[in-house]
């Protein structure tokens, strides 16, 4: 982040931050103004949560925040302390797919990729919510992930169908 | 973001000791607002006290009253979603449903919501003059771009509004804050909570250095069969009002026995008229009657160049809100238009 290279930060001392991020513990030492999304991309190596607006204003950070799904630009790592965090990189086992990965692959449902690893964690925290049921519903809770490239209509088709499916499980 | 010192809260008391220290220090709840400023660099606390684990607060029950507490910490999902809010208090619940994403109403606390700041785009442009931002630099927005800001209650320093749709529905419901401070607790009455600028646009609230909101008090009274929230704006989701209404309605058969009107994005507060809501009352639930309404309630409006629409779109916004609340079952997810 740009105010560490900018700002001495002798001052103020990195603090032991602990997360349990796709059922791994990490023990991070960070600064207090590290965000979650940093703490991720930057000090875990975890670059599949994306950074797109880091104002809260598009959705590419979305990861699930103790079940809940968050924005990690707006949170800082350390009000997080001990929080189990899952990410795109965790919601499927190594080599598998998520449901919601195989449909938006089948459905044609991002073209440059960037907001989708947000929409899917978005996605798996709205079917978690379970308040969506129509498809005007799923559009406005998912109203805040955008997709510049406008692959909106074939997202919430990928969605709708995996959506249908758990119900008939 | 600038450097500052990280103190984790245990207690309401323990914030307090902790706010006090010394220095300018900021109370961290969710964050999606003060997060963001700092970021900007508008906003440079050298103390966060974050109140997220505050024992006690985080909980939403039925008072001996008859009403319902909100705990500040609770997250606006969790209130929107909570079964006694969206049972009796159904207004509440759209007009939170109404703000932000999903993703930020699962951060966004009750407490945060009241509190955060406008989005005048020159508030946000810290190279500008802005008299909230830096009082006596002056005003950019009155000879700028002002399609969002109000058209009621303005000054000659400031015409920002006030974003919050939660805060809509608390003012029509006629909610009560409750706050814990350096030198004791005391109740703010919805109305007085928020203020106008005046010649003091810096100050948005009525609450004192180091407060902390603990919880909002909702009156027995939910309106909760003839209500609606209907939000208009330049996007149909994840936007801020450029107005936006909130109808509570007591009907005996069709004729109005009780109602409340609020309106959003209009001023730099929630704006409520009580003469408008008296006038109503006795008259049948008819567009006449809402439309004379919203003649009151819009009396005094002022346009500026680029938002003079917004006073014929309130008018509008307002009765067919109230012809919305006469059916409330048609409303659409979001706080869109439905009749
Ligand atoms: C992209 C975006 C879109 C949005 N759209 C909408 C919208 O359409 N409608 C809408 O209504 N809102 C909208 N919001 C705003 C959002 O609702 C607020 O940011 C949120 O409610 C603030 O709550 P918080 O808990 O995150 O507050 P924080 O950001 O943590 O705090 C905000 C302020 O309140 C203070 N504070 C917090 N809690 C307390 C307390 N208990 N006691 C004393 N002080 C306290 C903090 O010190 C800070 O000054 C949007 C936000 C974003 C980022
Ligand atoms: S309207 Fe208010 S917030 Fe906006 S530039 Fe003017 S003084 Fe600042
Ligand atoms: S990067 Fe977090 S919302 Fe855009
Ligand atoms: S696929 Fe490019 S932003 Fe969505």
């Amino acid at each position: 982040m740009l105010t560490e290279l900018t700002e001495p930060t002798t001052l103020k001392a990195s603090q032991p931050v602990n997360l349990v991020v796709n059922g791994t513990p990490l023990q991070l030492n960070l600064l207090p103004w590290v965000s979650l999304l940093d703490a991720l991309r930057d000090y875990s190596g975890l670059t599949g949560t994306k950074k797109g607006c880091d104002h809260g204003q598009c959705g590419a950070c979305t990861v699930i925040c103790d079940g809940k799904r968050v924005l990690s630009c707006l949170s800082l790592a350390i009000s997080k302390d001990g929080s189990e965090i899952t990410t795109i990189e965790g919601i499927a086992p190594e080599g598998d797919l998520h449901p919601l990965q195989k449909a938006f692959i089948e459905h044609d449902a991002f073209q440059c990729g960037y907001c989708t690893p947000g929409q899917i964690c978005s996605a798996i925290g709205m079917m978690k919510e379970g308040k969506a049921k129509t498809r005007a519903e799923v559009k406005e809770l998912m109203s805040g992930n955008l997709c510049r490239c406008g692959a909106n209509t074939n997202i919430i088709d990928a969605i709708m169908e995996v959506q249908n499916q758990s119900v008939h499980e | 973001m600038n450097n500052f010192t990280y103190k984790r809260a245990e207690s309401i008391e323990d914030a307090l000791a902790q706010n006090s220290s010394g220095g300018n220090s900021s109370y961290l709840a969710g964050g999606t607002n003060l997060v963001d400023l700092m970021k900007y660099d508008l906003t440079r606390p050298d103390t966060l006290v974050d109140l997220n684990r505050v024992d006690g607060h985080h909980e939403i029950y039925e008072t001996p009253e008859g009403g319902l507490l909100l705990g500040a910490f609770v997250t606006n999902a969790d209130t929107a979603w909570h079964p006694s809010v969206e049972e009796r208090y159904p207004l509440l619940s759209k007009a939170i449903l109404a703000g932000a994403s999903a993703q930020i109403r699962n951060m966004a606390t009750n407490g945060g919501n009241l509190l955060q700041r406008t989005r005048c785009y020159y508030f946000y442009d810290a190279n500008v003059p802005c008299n909230k931002r830096e009082p006596g630099s002056g005003c950019s927005a009155i000879p700028g771009y002002n399609r969002i800001m109000a058209i009621l209650g303005t000054s000659e320093s400031c015409i920002a509004v006030f974003p919050s749709d939660m805060c809509v529905g608390l003012a029509a419901l006629d909610a009560t804050v409750h706050v814990e401070g350096p030198t004791g607790s005391r109740s703010i009455p919805f109305a007085d909570f928020h203020r106008l600028p005046g010649d003091t646009p810096e100050i948005d609230n009525t609450l004192l250095p180091g407060e902390i909101i603990t919880g909002i008090e909702l009156p027995a009274n939910g309106f909760s069969k003839n209500y609606s929230y209907l939000k208009l704006r330049d996007r149909n989701s994840y936007a801020f009002a450029l107005v936006s209404v909130a109808t509570g309605l007591e009907l005996d058969g069709n004729v109005i026995r009780e109602a409340r009107i609020a309106l959003g994005g209009v001023a730099h507060k929630p704006w409520r008229v009580r003469e408008a809501e008296e006038f109503l009352a006795g008259k049948t639930a008819d567009s006449v009657h809402f439309g004379q309404a919203a003649e009151i309630i819009l009396r005094g409006a002022v346009g500026f160049p680029h938002n003079a629409f917004k006073i014929e779109l309130a008018k509008r916004a307002i009765v067919r809100n109230c012809m919305m609340a006469l059916n409330p079952e048609s409303q659409l997810p979001g706080a869109q238009p439905s009749v």
